[in-house]
């Protein structure tokens, strides 16, 4: 159903999604920018990210960008995870398909053959967004684990103690920062995506042609 | 030499400022998208407000978080960091040192008792120890020994409204730190007076440290001067240069 012989009447994507994803993608970034601020304080491994890329000038400022982020990715994140089962675009959309499909659609897209409509996801997307979104629930709880080892302390338990959660913490946020690299290119090599993930629908002069050329070149 | 290193660290937040105002111009010039992955962004004072609107949001959930019959875990002695860091905002070789005999703990603000305390009166009271693991805010830990009396049961002696929001404390380092009634009632917040089997040493804190597992370790004090219980916000010394207030673990 997601090959290129087949595009379905496309779906637009929500509102609640588009706003979500939106506001979750800038408080994520602010979280990494932050983070990698944080981290230089106390490095974990022997390097430490570059200045420029660091948000807030010192480590208390960074701490301040840090959760003042971590509030609007959690509200951000609530309700698009809400949304997502309750409405049960989780199930219908993201929900990753057999292997096989996978396969497929990974063949297709390494030939530049594969479809691509907003809010009407190929097995690969479904594979990367479900992972990322997991990959995002396990940052926000490590990061929560070692915020709070005592308050939380079953938690800090779970993911093997403070240090181990705490390289947990930027082990997960290098997951992330590669999630970006290979998304923000997807996004960026079909612009009509981008597009409808922000206004929720695709370019309107000739919205079927750029699919249909998309899916069958 | 150790007023040079002083004099400097007190106008390190300034320097940086300037610093900062000077990225901003830089960063102002390359446009709006050098702005969001920019150092200075927390410069500008809107953003400076906003953040710090979020910090006291933040110091709230904190608060609520909070528990006073959570206790921090205690490990066994075989865990204890050899060598236990040092830690201060200025060098090892700036520490200094009170004759432990001449050393008064002055007591102030909302307390019925407020005639400073010797170490001869804390030591003749019973002692906690605990080995707990210290938490610095810039991300390493590290476990530790210590011994000394519950700050619960001094609040208790010296008569403290223990309905006060706040206690501070202040050290004679020139730091100073304070922290929620919740938090100075907890049974693991201890005034420690000793490290492992010894009285505290200079670069520990002697003669006196406040120990707060439940708090991060710029909450958790050395050479210690006073206590005072008191409703209006006493801020500290980091506190008032940003990190956030509550510090809680
Ligand atoms: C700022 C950089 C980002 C850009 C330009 C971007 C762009 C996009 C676009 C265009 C789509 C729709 C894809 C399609 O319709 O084929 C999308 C969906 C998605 N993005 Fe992003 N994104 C960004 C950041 C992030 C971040 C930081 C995350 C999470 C860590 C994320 C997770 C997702 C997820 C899970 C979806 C699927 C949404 C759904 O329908 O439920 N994105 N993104």
């Amino acid at each position: 159903m997601l090959s290129s012989r087949r595009v379905r009447p496309r779906r637009t994507p929500s509102p609640v999604i588009r706003i979500t994803h939106w506001i979750g993608a800038l408080s994520m970034l602010a979280m990494i920018g932050s983070g990698w601020q944080i981290y230089n304080a106390s490095p974990i491994l022997p390097f430490e990210f570059p200045a420029w890329a660091t948000l807030g000038g010192w480590l208390g400022s960074g701490i301040a960008w840090h959760f003042a982020a971590m509030w609007v990715l959690m509200a951000a994140g609530v309700v698009y995870m809400g949304y997502g089962v309750l409405s049960g675009h989780f199930r219908r959309d993201l929900r990753p398909v057999g292997p096989r499909a996978i396969g497929r659609d990974m063949a297709q897209a390494l030939r530049c053959r594969l479809s691509h409509a907003a809010g009407h996801y190929n097995a690969v997307q479904r594979l990367l967004y479900t992972g990322v979104l997991i990959v995002a629930l396990l940052t926000v709880a490590s990061g929560l684990s070692i915020w709070k080892p005592v308050q939380l302390g079953w938690l800090t338990w779970l993911f093997g103690g403070y240090d181990v959660a705490r390289r947990i913490h930027v082990a997960m946020m290098t997951l992330i920062v590669a999630f970006l690299f290979i998304h923000i290119a997807l996004a960026l090599l079909v612009p009509s995506t981008l597009f409808g993930m922000v206004f929720g629908r695709h370019p309107s002069a000739a919205p079927e042609a750029s699919v249909q050329k998309g899916a069958a070149r | 030499m150790s007023q040079h290193r002083l004099d400097r660290s007190a106008i390190a937040p300034e320097l940086r400022r300037i610093e900062r105002r000077l990225m901003l111009k830089g960063a102002l010039s390359l446009g709006g998208l050098s702005m969001l992955s920019g150092c200075a962004l927390d410069d500008e004072p809107s953003v400076e407000r906003a953040l710090s609107a979020m910090s006291r949001f933040t110091d709230r959930m904190q608060a609520l978080l909070f528990s006073r019959q959570r206790l921090a875990r205690e490990f066994d002695a075989s865990r204890i960091t050899h060598p236990f860091p040092y830690n201060a905002y200025y060098d090892e070789s700036a520490i200094r040192t009170v004759d432990p005999a001449g050393w008064r703990l002055e007591v102030g603000g909302l307390v019925s008792d407020r005639r400073p305390w010797t170490l001869a009166q804390f030591r003749a009271l019973p002692q906690k120890r605990q080995i707990t693991r210290h938490i610095c805010v810039e991300g390493w830990s590290a476990i530790g020994d210590w011994s000394g009396v519950p700050l619960s049961m001094f609040l208790q002696r010296v008569g403290a409204d223990l309905r006060a929001k706040y206690v501070n404390f202040r050290c004679f380092d020139d730091y100073s730190t304070s922290i929620d009634m919740a938090t100075a009632l907890h049974p693991q917040t201890i005034l420690a007076l000793d490290y492992g089997d010894h009285a505290l040493p200079p670069a520990y804190g002697a003669p006196m440290k406040v120990r707060i597992p439940t708090k991060l370790g710029y909450k958790n004090p050395k050479y210690l001067a006073s206590i005072e219980v008191t409703n209006r916000f006493p801020g500290g010394y980091w506190e008032d240069q940003g990190y956030d207030w509550f510090g809680g673990s």
